[in-house]
């Protein structure tokens, strides 16, 4: 790791003042991604601001199906909140598969979201319930908000501070891990809120986390996962490495979205 | 640079070290408390693991100034909190055979007694194999390891209850 | 038995440090003035290197030297080697390139080491590596076995035209071609043994210590065989001649063949702590590892196994392209020659056997033993070909080999080993019967119905351990003798200390060989210390690996204790007036047979050194040496059954039962030896089902340099195991045993692939067998 200096802010304002002194600063939160990243000397911010002290930033609140989760929040929280679990236990699900125990602990919803990792978890759940993503200045939908691979709308002196959500009826996450890193080489959400559903995919797009308009007609006429039978997605477009080619991941979508509505259905 | 001060199994420690120091270098290094081991770059293999403010997590990938005011556990401390030569995940581990070259056996320790901790209810062989995705062991095949957790579980809710209806 | 004492169970001594972190690796040593080393290494796979300019790095904060092949060179510090001369069939020396500990004009691998930074700490040692400008011309480079031996194939060393190092053969060629061609059936079959990393968890580091004053090195260093670094730096590398040389190998924390080797970086924190005058410790980090551990495998075979109209096996021909990276390890040369080739026989009668073997240099990290080495890859082929010949057949893979299997002992096999006992049956029935084989076409069907593809598949495995006579490996090509040595030491009140040559990694010696004295003496186990790993302590010693630190080196404690026996029992007689055949010693006391005369051990041990009434002319004290030299190899066996689910959606392998039913002769500690069956029942699925190095053919880049690309085993892609013992004693050795550390990782790759092949209806299948492999091999068979 390269030389960096350290501040621990104690508000987002005083994050704020924090990065503004810096040269080239980053803000730091669980540290799950960026951390490993500076030991393998990748990245080499000047300062680091943490922002895992700042009270403002932690705690889930749901008010009816409105759900509002800080950034601050750790995984480990999200997969065991009751209160989540009763309106929205997909995203539970969801995090409780993100990492391994340790990782959950530290890492924190705001990190994975403001990282936006083409194979991270939440970006799929963001896209697939219509989240709104809340920084320090303003209010992003998803779909703005991821913008490509690790590329977010943020600006450089902007914070995540909460993302919120209508709990959609239904949905479900299923994900194929990498089987060496265990990140998601696929992961399919799929939320239904009346006629309308959401099919999201992580780990599998070329430009990162995209929606599957095809997927979505399919499961918008037939809720069920054999509405998916003889679906395809193109594997243009889609990653290729040496543990999934294109067209394996295009298959790796489809079986996903169906094992995730048939999980959505079983609830 | 900048000061640090923790407490560590018990005891308030501090220092003056670089803020790009790990948690595990400091408290190998700085502390001398060799028994957290680093087995790779990534934050994969869970050799590093210890408890911070009572939660497993992996001291590669904490910085020594962000560890700054909370409470470390490590392999070397186990046992005291359990008021005993061993803890019983200690125990268990030596009974099982749940180790061999013992390189990944600290942060395996710890790693089992924070599974345990979330999971008062008890454990199965699913769950437990599941649950030790953030940990590799090159020597066991883990199957005495998934047999010491599960052991360990059993004995620590056996005395949980026994606690429970002497405090009934 | 005792409770203590051969084979029972007994929890390990050395646990006690590990589970509570008071294990002392090397990183964990501090030594007064220690100084940190990072290398500077080479990131490209060929070059040639046009210059080093040192001088920015040697300006940075904290920087105490910086040292290169040059200055090494010119030290007189010499080139590595290999250790096992093969010739080749022309009866040509195998055509060793030169491997300098720090690359002095060319660079053949990425990884190469280049420059040493010695600093005061590890992070201002890295900064300052990433300032050493070193200018490289970049030449092409060749990663597969098969492309080096190319007409127009980069070359990598000028001593090895066409990167051949050798073009080996064994066993009878026309007779085998005379089988092939009577054969009323030859099987075919293109196997693929993948390249493996090691990844023993705790990375390779050495910390080099010269003392001025006294002109003497230490070296702590993760090795399996501290006496055999101490002798080849001395004899080969001239770092210094062996009694100004300490080599210590402490609690290492794995090892698998990958830390028997002797690599650039002890040599060089040694040299560069006398050139810098400062303790220099260099540790690995996981990267570095991947790119610098001898990596192991790494063949291409094409095999034929002929038969008669009886399904008789007449003859096997094999002809394999083993690669050995950028530079020949210390025994890569063994590895796909007498390692391999000799146990192509396996448990059958078969004939005639003829192997081809060429040796060749790629532009890829040193390929050398790796657990099993070489049997592994000799298992697979074989196991892979004889149920791929009984489904072309239309026999039960059972059938076909039992109506093959040897049955008579000693059998000569047609490559060199003389197997001395088995009962190969014995263990194929008790797996099949462990396994429910019968039961296993219901549970196929109960699969189909849940759309899962279930299959069986089985391999019957022999090795070689406890390698092997001196004088036969001494004629085979070995640069050292294969024996063991101990030392029994009795102390005045009694405990005893066993010194070995063997050196335990994980193995659990400080236990097992302490039941062995417990076992002979009556005392507690408490009282028998081993010592292991310090070139001080113990004399000499070959170290651990090949599973013979059972058979080779407690056969030299039993010596050893023979000795001791010997001599306690003459001086009981002495004291209690007896003779001394009618000593006999039981539960820590020498008692006189048939009366209720006794002296307890510790009052003869103290007898012993007070020396105030021994009899006649005989030498105070208690302790004695011994050296073993084993007259054969032992050759445990087994069969292992795998059982497997496949999601054909995803292609990912569910294993849903593994059997493993081993002969391993008689066993000291069963919960030890079942330990050892468990890793390596892991290792071997790992290799069938996750695990390959896989360089970029362009760049020879190794892209599997990390836990993000390379798949570790972890415990949920395993399930338990089911294990079982069958025992024909080892016949050549005293305590009838034969070794168990290599057995999981021979047996149980081709039974994987034998029941993913049963399950997908196809026998074309390379390893690892991944879910992405798996789907695309499943889908390209349904659309023909």
């Amino acid at each position: 790791m390269y030389q960096t200096n350290y501040h621990r802010a104690s508000s987002v304002a005083d994050a704020l003042k924090l990065l503004q002194d810096a040269e080239d600063g980053k803000f730091v939160s669980g540290g799950m991604t960026l951390i490993p990243a500076m030991k393998t000397r990748l990245a080499a911010p000047s300062d680091l601001i943490d922002l895992r002290h700042i009270a403002e930033l932690k705690g889930i609140s749901v008010e009816g199906n409105k759900v509002t989760i800080r950034a601050g929040t750790t995984h480990a929280e999200v997969a065991t909140s009751r209160e989540l679990a009763a309106v929205c236990p997909a995203i539970c699900d969801l995090a409780s598969h993100i990492g391994d125990p340790h990782v959950r602990h530290m890492g924190t919803i705001g990190g994975s979201v403001a990282n936006n990792d083409p194979a991270a978890d939440y970006p799929a759940a963001m896209l697939a319930l219509g989240a709104t993503v809340v920084t320090n200045s303003r209010e992003l939908a998803a779909e703005d908000f991821f913008t490509g691979l690790f590329e977010t709308a943020l600006d450089d002196d902007e914070i995540v501070t909460a993302v919120y959500f209508t709990a959609a009826e239904t949905c479900g996450y299923e994900k194929f891990p990498n089987p060496a890193s265990r990140y998601a080489m696929t992961g399919v959400f799929v939320a239904k809120n009346g006629g309308d559903v959401r099919v999201a995919v992580t780990g599998a797009g070329g430009d990162g986390v995209f929606r599957s308009a095809d997927l979505e007609a399919a499961l918008a006429a037939n809720f069920d996962a054999s509405a998916l039978e003889g679906a395809s997605i193109p594997a243009e477009g889609l990653m290729s490495d040496i543990h999934a080619s294109a067209e394996y991941r295009a298959n790796l979508v489809v079986v996903m979205a169906k094992r995730a509505v048939a999980k959505a259905r079983r609830g | 640079m900048s000061d640090v001060s923790m407490v560590v199994n018990g005891r308030k420690v501090s220092g003056h070290v670089e803020d790009r120091t790990l948690l595990v270098h400091y408290l190998r290094e700085h502390l001398g408390m060799t028994g957290t081991h680093v087995g790779c770059d990534t934050s994969q293999c869970g050799a590093c693991v210890v408890h911070m403010d009572g939660k497993a997590v992996k001291s590669c990938s904490v910085l020594a100034v962000q560890a700054s005011g909370s409470e470390i556990l490590t392999i070397e401390g186990l046992a005291a909190t359990a008021d005993a030569d061993l803890h019983p995940v200690q125990a268990a581990f030596r009974e099982h055979h749940g180790l061999q070259c013992g390189f990944c056996t600290p942060g395996m320790i710890m790693a089992a007694t924070d599974m345990i901790r979330r999971h008062p209810e008890g454990l199965d062989e699913k769950t437990v194999r599941a649950e030790l995705e953030g940990n590799i062991c090159r020597c066991t095949g883990y199957h005495n390891i998934v047999k010491a957790i599960l052991a360990a579980s059993e004995k620590m809710k056996g005395m949980a209850e026994n606690k429970e209806t002497v405090a009934a | 038995m005792g409770v203590e004492g051969i084979g029972a169970r007994v929890a390990r001594k050395e646990d006690k440090r590990f589970i509570t972190g008071g294990g002392r690796y090397v990183d964990d040593m501090v030594v007064p003035g220690m100084k940190h080393a990072v290398f500077v290494r080479s990131p490209h796979a060929h070059a040639d290197i046009l210059g080093i300019d040192v001088s920015a790095a040697e300006a940075m904060p904290g920087v105490i030297g910086v040292l290169t092949g040059k200055q090494i060179k010119a030290d007189g510090i010499g080139n590595l080697i290999c250790g096992w001369m093969i010739h080749s069939k022309d009866g040509s020396p195998m055509n060793m390139g030169a491997w300098s500990p720090l690359a002095v004009d060319r660079v053949r691998y990425a990884g190469d080491a280049v420059a040493i930074v010695v600093a005061e700490t590890k992070g201002q040692a890295r900064d300052a590596a990433e300032a050493v400008e070193v200018s490289y011309q970049e030449r092409d480079a060749v990663t597969s076995a098969v492309d080096a031996l190319k007409p127009d194939a980069p070359q990598l060393h000028p001593e090895a035209a066409g990167n051949l190092i050798y073009d080996w053969e064994i066993g009878n060629g026309p007779e085998t071609d005379a089988a092939l061609a009577r054969a009323a059936h030859i099987t075919r079959m293109h196997i693929v043994n993948n390249r493996l990393v090691p990844n023993a968890m705790e990375p390779r580091a050495a910390l080099g210590v010269y003392d001025k004053a006294e002109d003497h090195y230490t070296c702590w260093t993760t090795s399996q065989n501290p006496h055999v670094a101490r002798l080849v730096m001395s004899a080969f590398y001239n770092v210094a001649p062996e009694n100004k040389l300490r080599v210590i190998a402490p609690d290492v924390g794995g090892g698998f063949g990958s830390k028997i080797f002797i690599y650039p970086e002890e040599i060089v924190c040694l040299w560069a702590s006398k050139r810098t005058g400062v303790p220099v410790k260099w540790v690995a980090d996981r990267t570095e590892s991947f790119l610098t551990d001898a990596h192991g495998r790494d063949h291409v075979t094409e095999v034929q196994l002929a038969f008669d109209e009886n399904h008789r096996m007449i003859g096997l021909k094999v002809d394999t392209i083993a690669n050995f990276g950028a530079y020949m390890s210390l025994f890569s040369s063994s590895v796909p020659t007498y390692l391999y080739a000799t146990l192509l026989s396996g448990q059958y009668n078969i004939p005639a056997i003829h192997a081809n073997v060429r040796a060749v240099y790629t532009n890829t990290a040193p390929v050398d033993a790796y657990r099993g080495a070489g049997r592994p890859e000799a298992t697979y082929l074989l196991e892979r070909t004889v149920e791929t010949a009984a489904r072309e057949l239309g026999l039960s893979p059972a059938e076909l080999r039992r109506k093959n299997f040897i049955r008579e002992f000693p059998h000569q096999t047609p490559v060199i080993m003389n197997y001395d006992a088995g009962d190969y049956e014995a263990s194929l029935s008790a797996a099949m019967q462990a396994a429910d084989w019968d039961g296993f076409e219901a549970r196929r069907s109960e699969a189909k119905s849940r759309g899962k593809l279930r299959g069986i598949g089985m391999s019957c495995y022999i090795e070689a351990c406890g390698i092997a006579p001196s004088a036969a490996v001494g004629s085979l090509g070995a640069g050292v003798g294969l024996w063991e040595s101990a030392e029994v030491r009795v102390n005045a009140v009694g405990t005893i200390e066993v010194l070995t040559g063997s050196h335990s990694h994980g193995q659990g010696h400080e236990t097992t060989f302490a039941q062995l004295v417990s076992e002979r003496f009556g005392v507690p186990l408490d009282s028998v210390s081993i010592v292991h790993g310090d070139t001080d302590k113990v004399q000499m010693g070959m170290g651990t690996y090949g599973s013979r630190s059972g058979a080779v080196g407690m056969s030299a404690i039993v010596k050893a204790l023979d000795k001791v026996e010997a001599k306690a029992k003459k001086i009981a007689a002495h004291l209690m007036e007896a003779d001394e055949g009618d000593i006999v010693i039981e539960n820590g006391e020498l008692k006189v047979a048939g009366t209720d005369k006794s002296v307890p051990w510790f009052q003869l041990a103290l007898a012993a050194y007070t020396a105030h009434n021994l009899p006649g002319g005989m030498e105070p004290g208690l302790k004695e040496t011994a050296f073993y030299d084993p007259s054969n190899f032992t050759f445990p066996a087994g069969c292992y059954i795998c059982e497997v689910e496949i999601d054909p959606d995803t292609g990912i392998t569910d294993i849903v039962q593994f059997v493993a039913a081993d002969d391993f002769g008689n066993i000291i500690n069963p919960m030890i030896v079942e330990g050892q069956v468990h890793g390596g029942i892991a290792q071997g699925v790992g290799q069938a089902l996750l695990e390959g190095a896989h360089y970029d053919d362009s760049s020879g880049q190794l892209l599997t340099a990390s836990y993000m690309d390379y798949t570790m085993p972890r415990a949920d892609d395993l399930p338990s195991f089911q294990l079982s013992h069958q025992n024909t004693p080892c016949p050549s050795n005293p305590l009838g045993i034969k070794g168990c550390g290599e057995a999981g990782a021979i047996g149980s790759p081709p039974a994987v692939i034998n029941a993913i092949t049963d399950a997908i209806g196809t026998n074309d299948l390379q390893m690892p067998a991944t879910p992405q492999k798996v789907w695309a091999t499943i889908r390209s068979a349904t659309r023909h």
